[in-house]
C-alpha cells in the first residue's frame, strides 16, 4: 500500500464524514445540536449530584463525575463513529460497494470518517469543560493543568477509541443493519465499568476487575490527572500508579488494540466479500 | 392456482368504515408485536441497554450517599425510557423510515386511514415496549433490592394508562410534523433524548427543578406520570412529588385530549402539505 493512497483515503474520508455530520441543517441549528446533547448529559448527574448533596461543589466526587462524563463523550463519539461508518454507507447511503471498489484503503477510509465524530466531540467536550468551570465551579485552573500529559493522554486515548472502533467495525460489516446496537452496548458497558462517572470503589468486588481490564478506566484517570491532579488523587481506585505507569498501560493496551484491529478487520473483511455482505442491505 | 384464486376472492370483499379502521390497526399492530419478539436479539439489547445505564446512575447515586429510595426512582426512570426511546425512533420518525424504505407512498396510496396506520404503530409499539419496561423493572428491582409500597393499584393504572395515551398522542401527533423531514429527521430525534430525560425527570424527581420548569416539564406526557407513579408506589414519593397525584391525573387527562385532537389534526393538514410539495417519495439523503 503506498503512503498517498492511505493519505488520501483518511483525508477524502474526513471531508467526506464533516458533510455528512454537518450539511443536513443550517450552522446555527447544527452548532445547537452539537451542544444541547452534553450538556443535558453532564446536566442530569448535576442535577442527581445537586440533590443528594444539597450543591456541595466542593467535594472531589464533583469533578471526578463531571470531568469523566465530559470526556467520555470521545468514546461515543470516536469509537461508535467508525463503526457507524460502516452502517451509514452500507445501508443508509448504499455506497459502501463503492467505496470497495475505488483506490482508498478501507480502513483508513473508516477511521477517518470518525475524524469528523472527533472534531464534533471535542467541541462538545469543550462546552462542558467551559461549563464546569463557569457555573458549577469545577476546580480548572490551566497555569496548573499538566498540558504535556494532558496531550499526550488525548492523543494516545483517542488512538485506542479509533482502533477500538476499527474493531467495531470489522465486526459490523458481518452483521445486519440492527448491529448498531453493539456500538451502544460496548459504550454503554465502558460507561459502566470504566469508572467515568463513579469511583470503581462503588462497583461490587466481583465487578471491578472487569473495570480494571478496561483501558478507558487508565486514560481516563489520566485526563483527570492531568487537569486536576491534586484532586484526582484522592480516590484509592487507581492511587498506586504513577502518571508514567498510567500512561505505559494506556500506551501498551492501544498498540495491543491496534495489532488486535488489524487482524479483526483482515478477517472481517475477508469473510464479508466471501459471503457477498458487502453490498447487503437488510431494512431492518 | 388454488393461492390466487384465494387472493382473487380476498380482495374482491369490500371492507370499509370502522371494520377497515380496525383492521388496519390491528394489522399496522402485528409486526410491533408479533414480529418484533421474532428478533431475539432486539429483545435483549432493549432490556440490555437500559439497564446498563440505569446501573451507571444508581452507583452514582450511591457513590454520593443518596438514600435507597432513590435508586427506586432509577430503576422505576430507567424502564420509562424505552418508552421514551420507542416514541423517539418508532412513532416520530416512523413516517420518515417508512419513506426511506418506499412504505409511505403505498401507505398513502391503500384505501385506510393514516389515523388508523399511525393508532395502529402505537397501540403495537405500547405493548412491546411494555414488555420491555417491564423486564427492567423486574431485572433492576431484583439487582438492587428496590422495594415497592403501592399505595392505590387503581390509581397507579388509571396514571399509567392516562400517560401512556398522552405519551403515545404525542408520538402520533410528532409523527406527522416528521412526514416533511429527511434526512434531519435522524438528528432530531437523537437531540430528542438527553434533554428529555433531563427535564422529565427520569433519574431524579421533577421536584428538584424550579416550579415553572417543572410545570413546562409537564407537557412531555411522561413527566407528570413518572412523577406520580412515583408518589403511588414508594414511601418517600409523596414528599418528592410535584404535584398531587390528583392534580397530575387531571393534567394528564388533558394532555390526552390535546394530543390525540393534535395528531388527528395535524396528520391531516401535513399529509395534504407533504403531497402537495411532493414529500411522500423524496428521498433526500
Amino acid at each position: 500500500m503506498n503512503r498517498s493512497e492511505t493519505y488520501r483515503s483518511f483525508t477524502m474520508a474526513t471531508w467526506l464524514g464533516w458533510q455528512v455530520e454537518s450539511n443536513w441543517t443550517d450552522p446555527f441549528l447544527f452548532s445547537i445540536y452539537v451542544i444541547i446533547k452534553p450538556l443535558a448529559s453532564a446536566a442530569i448527574l448535576v442535577v442527581m449530584y445537586s440533590i443528594i448533596t444539597k450543591g456541595n461543589y466542593d467535594s472531589p466526587l464533583f469533578p471526578y463525575i463531571y470531568l469523566g462524563n465530559a470526556f467520555y463523550i470521545y468514546v461515543g463519539s470516536v469509537m461508535t463513529g467508525v463503526s457507524w461508518a460502516v452502517i451509514e454507507d452500507r445501508e443508509h447511503y448504499k455506497t459502501l460497494k463503492y467505496m470497495y471498489i475505488a483506490p482508498i484503503s478501507i480502513p483508513f477510509y473508516l477511521l477517518g470518517r470518525g475524524v469528523s465524530r472527533f472534531l464534533v466531540g471535542t467541541v462538545a467536550v469543550i462546552v462542558t469543560l467551559t461549563a464546569g468551570k463557569l457555573f458549577l465551579h469545577v476546580p480548572l485552573d490551566i497555569t496548573q493543568v499538566n498540558w504535556g500529559l494532558f496531550f499526550v493522554s488525548l492523543f494516545v486515548g483517542v488512538t485506542l477509541l479509533a482502533m477500538m472502533g476499527l474493531i467495531l467495525a470489522s465486526i459490523t460489516l458481518m452483521l445486519v443493519h440492527h448491529d448498531f446496537f453493539i456500538g451502544e452496548a460496548v459504550a454503554s458497558a465502558l460507561y459502566l465499568f470504566s469508572g467515568a462517572i463513579f469511583p470503581l470503589e462503588v462497583l461490587p468486588a466481583w465487578l471491578r476487575p472487569i473495570g480494571f481490564a478496561m483501558p478507558i478506566t487508565y486514560w481516563l484517570e489520566l485526563m483527570r490527572r492531568s487537569l486536576i491532579g491534586n484532586v484526582a488523587e484522592v480516590f484509592p481506585t487507581l492511587a498506586k500508579f504513577s502518571n508514567g505507569d498510567l500512561l505505559g498501560i494506556l500506551t501498551g493496551l492501544t498498540i495491543l488494540f491496534a495489532i488486535v484491529s488489524i487482524f479483526t478487520f483482515r478477517w472481517c473483511d475477508h469473510r464479508a466479500r466471501e459471503r457477498g455482505l458487502i453490498d447487503r442491505v437488510t431494512n431492518y | 392456482m388454488k393461492a390466487n384464486v384465494s387472493l382473487a376472492f380476498s380482495a374482491s370483499k369490500k371492507v370499509t368504515g370502522w371494520r377497515l379502521f380496525l383492521k388496519t390497526i390491528a394489522a399496522r399492530a402485528y409486526p410491533r408485536v408479533i414480529g418484533m419478539q421474532r428478533e431475539k436479539s432486539w429483545m435483549f439489547f432493549d432490556v440490555f441497554l437500559p439497564m446498563l445505564a440505569v446501573s451507571a446512575y444508581v452507583f452514582v447515586y450511591r457513590a454520593i450517599g443518596a438514600p435507597e429510595e432513590y435508586v427506586g426512582f432509577v430503576v422505576v426512570g430507567g424502564a420509562m425510557t424505552a418508552f421514551w426511546l420507542n416514541i423517539l425512533w418508532s412513532m416520530s420518525s416512523q413516517l420518515y423510515w417508512e419513506k426511506e424504505q418506499g412504505n409511505l407512498a403505498l401507505y398513502i396510496m391503500a384505501p385506510n386511514s393514516m389515523m388508523a396506520v399511525l393508532l395502529g404503530m402505537a397501540l403495537g409499539g405500547l405493548v412491546a415496549t411494555a414488555l420491555r419496561a417491564f423486564a427492567i423493572i423486574i431485572l433492576g428491582s431484583l439487582l438492587f433490592q428496590v422495594q415497592y409500597s403501592i399505595t392505590s393499584f387503581t390509581q397507579l393504572i388509571v396514571v399509567f394508562m392516562l400517560a401512556m395515551t398522552a405519551l403515545y398522542g404525542m408520538g402520533m401527533m410528532s409523527a406527522s410534523l416528521f412526514l416533511l423531514l429527511s434526512r434531519e429527521a435522524w438528528h432530531l430525534a437523537n437531540l430528542a433524548q438527553e434533554p428529555v430525560y433531563l427535564v422529565s425527570g427520569f433519574y431524579f424527581p421533577i421536584k428538584s427543578f424550579n416550579f415553572w420548569i417543572a410545570a413546562a416539564s409537564s407537557l412531555i406526557p411522561l413527566t407528570l406520570g413518572l412523577d406520580a407513579m412515583r408518589q403511588l408506589i414508594f414511601p418517600s414519593g409523596v414528599l418528592l412529588g410535584f404535584l398531587s397525584v390528583k392534580v397530575e391525573i387531571t393534567v394528564l387527562i388533558i394532555l390526552c385530549m390535546f394530543f390525540l385532537a393534535g395528531a388527528k389534526f395535524l396528520l391531516d393538514h401535513m399529509e395534504k402539505l407533504a403531497i402537495r410539495e411532493g414529500r411522500i417519495t423524496e428521498n433526500r439523503r
